[in-house]
């Protein structure tokens, strides 16, 4: 209940604020041809993104834990590691590398680019996990191996994938960085405009509860598509490996691909970055300032984190344990301030903090609070995934034997749990280091990140001086990617080599 | 098999914790640690960016010893918060990149007037009349060219001259910006609605090259993909800083519109003080810092924007303020956005 009573308090705010606003405002507001276009560009940019991610996120999941693609391990961390790029740093190196970058297609191909790791990540630990006996039925009785792929194999991965995808479509209302960059007009970006053209809080705020609406529209068409009870998870105590495609003459050209996609993902950020270094005359502060973001970025983002899983944690447990409409609500209720842009969730913790929690105002908790309202459904999902997989009969089993259930849950449930535990922390702690509005607005007075130093030297073009801090980001939140991967179990050795 | 994860997790954990811990340490030694009562403290709302400021609040710290706690964001994402914040503000004063940022908090009574001695330090086009805030430096709104694009004879006289056929595709604009906000405002106040709002149709009809901001604008025309824009003189200075030059050893160059043509506004980045702070000697030393000597100079040699109070040296690379024919545009005026909002919405320059 707590949980999701921090994961509304931006919505409440929103609610307020709008009914202050008064309907005639609100119409004027909403009800015309530009609110249309901007509700079907959003839209159509949250479809395209997330089908983009599909394509890349499976297919580059199935050719590295399915086949025998050389140098899987290298691949498997190349395709995480995106998720380290914020969308504002690749969408400003795409555009100044490619003359006239801008408009709808280049802000999905940058959004898809950045996001496809949401996507990857899961279906491949599903991929990895999922039992094979299945698929070898499906092929013994004739299916083809596509057919089997199609009917057999994405349906196991199925919650992965519309997880993974969940996530994309959200992420995507939300960006602001890459869409102002690269100029498409978004809800988000109207947000902000609104906020800039003279400061009009009322007028961004009643564009914000449109967003609101579109995401209860996303996870509406999110839990209609879910189908209970069909789990396969494979419960035994020896793991089988699924056999390994063999991609014969397709070798190559799989890694090729592969390799294009990291160039595309990856390498035109890291050039631009190093040129941009290159060739400006500004230089950073001391490396004591640099530290000190470091310092302050890492422990934020572990305020954050912590905070977040610990909200997450009954809300994943209940959705796992005990699935119902009820839970259903909570879960999605958690979700819906998590497409809502990050100066929105800042100025309503603002609003929050100045009346109701003024000792917790400009203190990290208060925007730990607001890390954990933005990306509170990042912990829940991986919560309840792995709760999922640990059976629930373990838990009566010692329940029957006369264990209070504090005592189950400490002994049976949470170390079972625990690996999606820490994966869950390892992406909140990695999206808390690039988030930047709700950081500004919310962080203790005086204190500098590693986001708030690149804005900081970007608004002035000292792209060196700001270098430094993307190239230390991007570097840092490669560790929480590189664990994220390994826990999909893609990189450990076959035992039986 | 998976057990090296949350090996490697809790590892990780362990060794961030020791970190965030140390830094925490350390952020609570430079606060409120020491003697809090007799350090003299106040609290400083920044809309301009920190690697411009900061290093002239240090300065002022170590002539005053006043302690200035510093928190910085966008200009409008600021206000925002101010008025969020309302009486409960920690903030004493704010510092900021506009006039009608300033206007908008000013609005909502919650500035201070500020005393004679201060206030009449700076002309009074820079200032507000209420005295609730004062400018601090002064800017121009200029049409930034490539001369190997656009011949300098070719320039035009007039701001309303860019929505002719032959800048069609040429000229860059940023209409999220808040100074081009002002610019509109400023023709609104000169010509009347019509005529701003025909400006705009003008400029939308024109296929204009719209940016993000004013920086985009004078890259491009300085590396001779976009011929024209409309932009702040500054952002010259700004460029030639990152590459190690000087404004004039740029391709690109400034053209002032002449005759008071709207297109030359000049606009203030200003200073208002919180009504709790009134009475405040410190943050009254403050301002008066910002107004002295020493903090002209800085604005002018490292933002290159204009000083306001007589005396200091214009930056470099362009004509002294006094010699510019700005508009007879009341900065006062610019707080009336509304119209001005709602005629660049309704232009469909931007979403």
């Amino acid at each position: 209940m707590v949980t999701v009573a921090v994961a509304l308090v931006p919505v409440v705010y929103l609610g307020v604020r709008t009914a202050e606003a008064g309907w005639a405002r609100i119409a004027e507001e909403l009800l015309t041809v530009r609110v249309a276009w901007l509700a079907l560009r959003t839209l159509g940019l949250a479809a395209l993104v997330t089908a983009g991610c599909l394509v890349l996120g499976v297919g580059s999941a199935f050719l590295v834990v399915r086949t025998d693609l050389p140098a899987r391990r290298a691949f498997a961390i190349l395709a995480a590691l995106p998720l380290a790029v914020p969308t504002y740093i690749a969408a400003f190196a795409w555009r100044s590398t490619l003359d006239g970058f801008e408009g709808f297609w280049a802000a999905a191909l940058v959004l898809t680019l950045c996001s496809y790791p949401y996507v990857f990540l899961p279906v491949a630990a599903a991929l990895n996990g999922t039992d094979p006996a299945q698929e070898e039925v499906a092929r013994s009785l004739g299916r083809s191996a596509w057919r089997t792929f199609t009917g057999v194999t994405l349906r196991q991965i199925r919650p992965a994938l519309t997880g993974g995808a969940l996530l994309v479509a959200l992420y995507v209302l939300s960006d602001f960085g890459a869409v102002s960059i690269v100029r498409t007009d978004t809800f988000t970006r109207a947000i902000f405009v609104a906020f800039d053209l003279g400061f009009d809080r009322t007028g961004a705020l009643v564009l914000s509860s449109v967003l609101v609406m579109l995401t209860m529209l996303i996870l509406a068409g999110e839990t209609a598509s879910r189908r209970r009870g069909a789990r396969y998870a494979h419960l035994g105590g020896v793991r089988r490996v699924p056999a390994r495609l063999n991609l014969a003459r397709m070798r190559w050209p799989a890694v090729l691909m592969l390799v294009a996609l990291a160039g595309l993902s990856l390498g035109v950020t890291a050039v631009s970055l190093t040129h941009r270094m290159i060739q400006g005359a500004s230089r950073p502060g001391a490396w004591a300032e640099v530290a000190a973001a470091m310092g302050n970025s890492l422990s934020l983002s572990l305020a954050g984190a912590a905070l977040t899983m610990l909200l997450a944690l009954p809300l994943g447990l209940l959705s796992a344990k005990a699935p119902g409409p009820s839970t259903t609500l909570l879960d999605r209720l958690a979700y819906l301030s998590h497409a809502l842009p990050g100066l929105v969730i800042g100025l309503s913790l603002v609003s929050f903090g100045v009346t109701l929690a003024y000792p917790l105002y400009q203190t990290t908790w208060l925007l730990a609070l607001g890390y954990a309202a933005l990306f509170l459904p990042l912990a829940v999902t991986a919560v309840a995934g792995a709760a999922a997989q640990a059976p629930s009969i373990l838990d009566d089993v010692a329940r029957s034997m006369g264990k209070g259930p504090l005592v189950v849950l400490r002994t049976v449930t949470l170390p079972l749990t625990l690996p999606g535990i820490g994966a869950g922390a390892a992406l909140v702690f990695l999206t808390c280091m690039k988030e930047l509005p709700a950081t500004l607005l919310l962080r203790p007075t005086g204190t500098d990140t590693l986001a708030t130093e690149l804005w900081t030297h970007t608004t002035v073009a000292a792209y060196a001086a700001a270098a430094p801090y993307a190239a230390l980001l991007v570097v840092l939140s490669s560790v929480p990617t590189w664990l994220l991967t390994a826990r999909t179990g893609i990189l450990t050795r076959e035992s039986s080599k | 098999m998976s057990v090296q994860a949350p090996k490697a997790v809790v590892a990780l954990v362990a060794s961030v914790l020791a970190l965030g811990l140390t830094a925490c340490g350390g952020a609570s030694d430079n606060g409120s640690g020491t003697s809090a009562a007799n350090e003299k403290k106040i609290t400083v709302y920044s809309g301009r960016s920190e690697s411009l400021v900061k290093p002239l609040l240090d300065k002022f710290t170590q002539q005053s010893g006043i302690v200035v706690e510093a928190r910085y964001a966008a200009t409008a994402a600021m206000a925002g918060q101010l008025l969020e914040e309302g009486d409960r503000s920690p903030a004493d004063a704010f510092f900021a990149q506009d006039a009608g940022a300033l206007g908008a908090v000013a609005k909502k009574g919650m500035f201070a007037p500020l005393p004679d001695e201060i206030v009449g330090q700076v002309p009074e086009t820079y200032r507000a009349k209420s005295k609730e805030w004062v400018g601090i430096t002064a800017r121009s709104r200029v049409l930034v060219y490539n001369p190997d694009l656009v011949p300098k004879a070719e320039l035009p006289t007039s701001v309303f001259d860019l929505t002719k056929p032959e800048w069609k595709g040429k000229v860059g604009v940023a209409p999220t910006n808040a100074s081009f906000q002002a610019f509109v405002t400023a023709i609104v106040v000169q010509h009347g609605e019509a005529k701003a709002k025909e400006l705009l149709a003008g400029l939308k009809a024109n296929e204009p090259q719209i940016r993000d901001g004013n920086g985009p604008i004078l890259e491009e025309v300085n590396s001779g993909k976009l011929a024209v824009g409309l932009i702040n003189h500054y952002y010259l200075g700004e460029l030639a800083k990152e590459q190690g030059t000087t404004p004039d050893a740029l391709t690109a160059k400034l053209h002032f519109f002449p005759n008071g043509d709207s297109g030359a506004l000049v606009n203030v980045a200003g200073v208002g003080v919180l009504k709790k702070a009134a009475e405040s000697p410190e943050v009254q030393t403050f301002v008066k810092y910002l107004l002295s000597a020493d903090a002209q100079k800085y604005f002018a040699e490292e933002t290159f924007e204009y000083p306001v109070v007589s005396g200091a040296a214009p930056p470099a690379g362009v004509p002294p303020l006094s010699e510019l024919r700005v508009p007879t545009v009341d900065l006062n005026d610019l707080d009336q956005l509304e119209a001005t909002i709602a005629l660049i919405k309704d232009s469909g320059l931007v979403p």
